[in-house]
């Protein structure tokens, strides 16, 4: 009888034994995880995207660097969030629109890590430069499918409501690899980019290449010069990975906002927009036609218009991309803000280059077509600003 | 021809079990050597094997397989069933002070087939021994200790696998010697191997990874910067108190030089190690633990991924609860136990925020064993383990059951 209470014992710890392991954090607790309704073959072409993007480290032998910045993709956006001071990135050598000086120097990127017996790169005289933070991924499908007329529809560039924000597309010049979409605008050869912090990378395929090459110095089919010796190089990562990691991409699923029923939430939430931190930060956009279901005319919350604004002199830091001027960057999407402390080790770095360590101070660091917002939140009373900030860690 | 060829092979095949097969009764075990006292050291050579008839060589080796259900962060592989190694050990006694010892490792799931240890032993004087040949470095004590009936646990400690090479062999010379009194025991090894090379800082685990360079088999024939890895360890027992041991591993690592062009400075690792064991006698309770510090010269030009310290060990606790007449088996052993561990693989601070560097795992592994005999272990284990990314991001939970069996054969 014994013997058999032992086999049940068994067979219960067998059967019940996924009980006693860690549940899955719920989707509004962590940044990462696939959009939802993917196909089989989605899901799959996701994994594999994932593996690449989260598993792959260059070595040497696999070609790294030998200058670069990271080792992998993960190494900048941990958890598919937003970033650390550790893997901020350096640009430099471009002031206006006519384009960057410093190519032949290296530009635009600092590779300021190196193999051993290597060198990284230095500034060169006379560059100015900017810090960059790793954006978050998560939703980037979404913000790829807002058509360009949506985009334009926001602009203002001459302010014509008198709200004080204008707003202005980086209209900018696109490498051949790259596909405009079937509703792309174009004006006098370029097209309306959206990507990094001056909106001066047109899609995900071209965010993609560029960090594998100038991140971690990889080459590929789209970008085949190495960034230490400027020759064109056999490919070091194939298309297939790029095209896996670009798909990975597109399908991160959109930030899920906490807490929307909440009463203080909720009033932030009109808080926010009754003093026009939403003239930029758009609590909603649509995506276009898709193939996958999932992104294909959907209504998301990602609180940008991904159009350029004049954020002051205390954020211009002499640096430019594409038709960007130096003190003009992208509006940053404040979905994931209140989850960010779990990808940056705990605690805030916010703003491009991450010099703001809470929301407050970020809010504060804002000037130029934000300053009007600023002002009226500094207007607001204790409780009022409290119940602002509350609702932004929400989303 | 091909025919004739044909029928001779089934020939030979149908008849040779008849003629071939070997009398067990002429295997017989090989008792264990009593007569002295033996130390960690002695871990290579302190193993259970059977010998033929009366020629001079014996034959053993362990086996291991598990099942396991793991989940992190409610995402599970599911059961797994994995057979972990066989190892197969064939000792000769050369002659009466001459002795020959060799282990050969079957990893399925990682493809490989090694040699971990081959090697001569020539004593001069029981203070005084050569080694030579492929030698398993004394680092720590489970290096030499790492038999998995040894052990209460399925999986070997995260410190002495990941962070110290587990079976890090390599060849060279050295000597070793005991000198034992009363309850007293002392004991040294020294050799200079090959060593290390540039993947411990420059492989796909993105942190600094001494095992890496098991994965580089030209270290048996060529070290990759020209110069000897030192292993040096010194080992003090007291019948009644325990065991303690120190031991360091040390060298340049990286390929400085490559047909005379300079292609870097001399880079070092050093490790240092400490490991304890012991018995309290009045509760029959064992307790093992070891804890080793590696510092690698990392360029500061590279990455800060890759770290210049690291730190980390583990303490078992085996507690015996049932020895007695179980299910038939005459003294067979019920334990519980708990294994504790914790490896940071990162020691330091970001250059640009001065904030500390996380990338450290800890885990705690309750678990219940019951050995048939000394030989034969089988053993359940839930892992509970948590680890932490570069940037100190909330823990990924890992936790899950594994069941195993191993033993000596």
């Amino acid at each position: 009888m014994k013997k058999l209470w032992v086999v049940i014992g068994m067979l219960a710890l067998v059967v019940s034994c996924s009980k006693l392991e860690p549940a899955a954090p719920a989707k509004d607790k962590v940044l990462d995880g696939p959009v939802d309704g993917l196909t089989y073959a989605q899901a799959a072409q996701h994994g594999l995207g994932d593996a690449d993007f989260t598993g792959q480290v260059f070595t040497k032998e696999t070609g790294l660097g030998p200058i670069f910045v990271a080792t992998s993709c993960a190494s900048c956006h941990a958890g598919d969030g937003k970033g650390h001071p550790f893997s901020t990135l350096t640009r430099f050598g471009q002031i206006d629109s006519t384009g960057n000086r410093f190519l032949d120097q290296g530009g635009p990127q600092l590779q300021d890590r190196a193999l051993p017996g290597f060198q990284p790169e230095q500034i060169p005289a006379g560059a100015t430069s900017a810090k960059f933070m790793p954006p978050g991924n998560t939703g980037l499908g979404f913000l790829e499918l807002v058509p360009d007329a949506d985009i334009l529809s926001m602009s203002d560039p001459n302010d014509t409501n008198g709200d004080g924000i204008s707003g202005t597309p980086n209209w900018n010049t696109i490498p051949p690899f790259v596909t405009p979409a079937p509703n792309a605008l174009t004006r006098n050869g370029k097209y309306i980019c959206r990507f990094g912090k001056k909106a001066s990378v047109y899609d995900l395929r071209q965010q993609t290449t560029n960090a594998y090459n100038q991140d971690i110095g990889i080459t590929s089919a789209f970008e085949p010069y190495d960034v230490y010796s400027h020759l064109e190089i056999d490919p070091e990562t194939s298309t297939t990975t790029i095209n896996n990691v670009v798909f990975y991409l597109q399908t991160l699923k959109a930030p899920v906002q906490r807490d929307q029923s909440n009463a203080e939430v909720m009033a932030g939430k009109q808080l926010f927009i009754g003093i026009n931190c939403s003239g930029c930060h758009k609590p909603e956009l649509r995506t276009g036609a898709s193939p996958v279901a999932a992104l294909n005319n959907k209504t998301f919350a990602p609180y940008t218009d991904l159009l350029l604004h004049d954020m002051g002199p205390g954020l211009d830091d002499g640096y430019t991309e594409g038709n960007a001027a130096t003190s003009e960057w992208r509006t940053a999407p404040l979905w994931g803000l209140g989850l960010a402390p779990g990808s940056q080790g705990r605690q805030y770095f916010l703003l491009h280059d991450g010099r703001a360590h809470s929301i407050e101070e970020a809010i504060q660091m804002h000037g130029g077509e934000a300053g009007n917002a600023k002002n009226a939140f500094n207007a607001l009373t204790g409780s009022e600003r409290q119940k602002i900030i509350t609702f932004l860690k929400s989303l | 021809m091909r025919r004739k060829y044909l029928i001779a092979i089934l020939f030979i095949i149908r008849f040779s079990p008849a003629t071939a097969q070997i009398d067990p009764s002429l295997l017989r075990r090989v008792p264990k050597d009593t007569s002295r006292p033996v130390m960690n050291m002695d871990a290579m050579y302190n193993r259970p094997s059977l010998q033929l008839g009366k020629l001079p060589v014996s034959l053993g080796g362990y086996v291991e397989a598990n099942w396991q259900h793991l989940g992190t962060d409610g995402i599970s592989e599911g059961h797994q069933f994995q057979f972990r190694r066989l190892s197969l050990f064939v000792s000769s006694s050369i002659s009466k002070r001459i002795k020959f010892l060799s282990e050969i490792e079957f990893e399925p799931s990682e493809n490989s087939i090694e040699v971990e240890f081959a090697a001569v032993d020539i004593e001069f004087h029981p203070l005084f021994n050569l080694r030579g040949g492929m030698i398993v470095n004394p680092i720590g004590a489970f290096n030499q200790n790492h038999d998995g009936p040894k052990w209460e646990f399925t999986d070997r400690p995260i410190s002495a696998e990941k962070m110290l090479p587990d079976t890090w062999s390599n060849a060279g010379f050295g000597l070793y010697g005991k000198y034992y009194r009363d309850k007293w025991m002392l004991g040294y090894e020294f050799y200079l191997t090959g060593g290390f090379n540039n993947s411990i800082i420059n492989n796909n685990q993105n942190k600094t990874y001494l095992p890496a360079a098991k994965d580089n088999p030209e270290r048996f024939e060529e070290s990759a910067s020209g110069e000897p890895l030192v292993t040096g360890k010194l080992a003090l027992k007291n019948t009644r108190i325990g065991e303690i041991g120190l031991s360091y591993m040390g060298g340049v690592y990286n390929k400085w030089q490559d047909d005379g062009l300079i292609l870097d400075k001399k880079r070092r690792v050093d490790v240092f190690a400490v490991d304890f064991n012991t018995l309290i006698k009045r509760t029959n309770t064992n307790i093992i633990g070891e804890w080793a510090w590696i510092l690698v010269d990392v360029p500061n030009t590279y990455t800060q991924q890759f770290g210049n310290r690291q730190r980390g060990g583990y303490m078992d606790i085996v507690q015996p609860v049932l020895k007695n007449n179980i299910l038939g088996w005459e003294g067979a052993v019920l334990n519980v136990a708990c294994r504790l561990e914790y490896v940071d693989w990162n020691v330091g601070r970001f250059k640009q925020t001065g904030g500390n560097i996380a990338d450290d795992v800890w885990s705690v592994m309750p678990a219940v064993s019951f050995r048939p005999n000394s030989q034969t272990v089988l053993r359940l284990n839930y892992r509970i383990r948590k680890q932490r990314d570069l940037l100190g991001n909330p823990p990924a939970n890992t936790a899950g059951f594994i069941f195993g069996i191993s033993t000596y054969f």
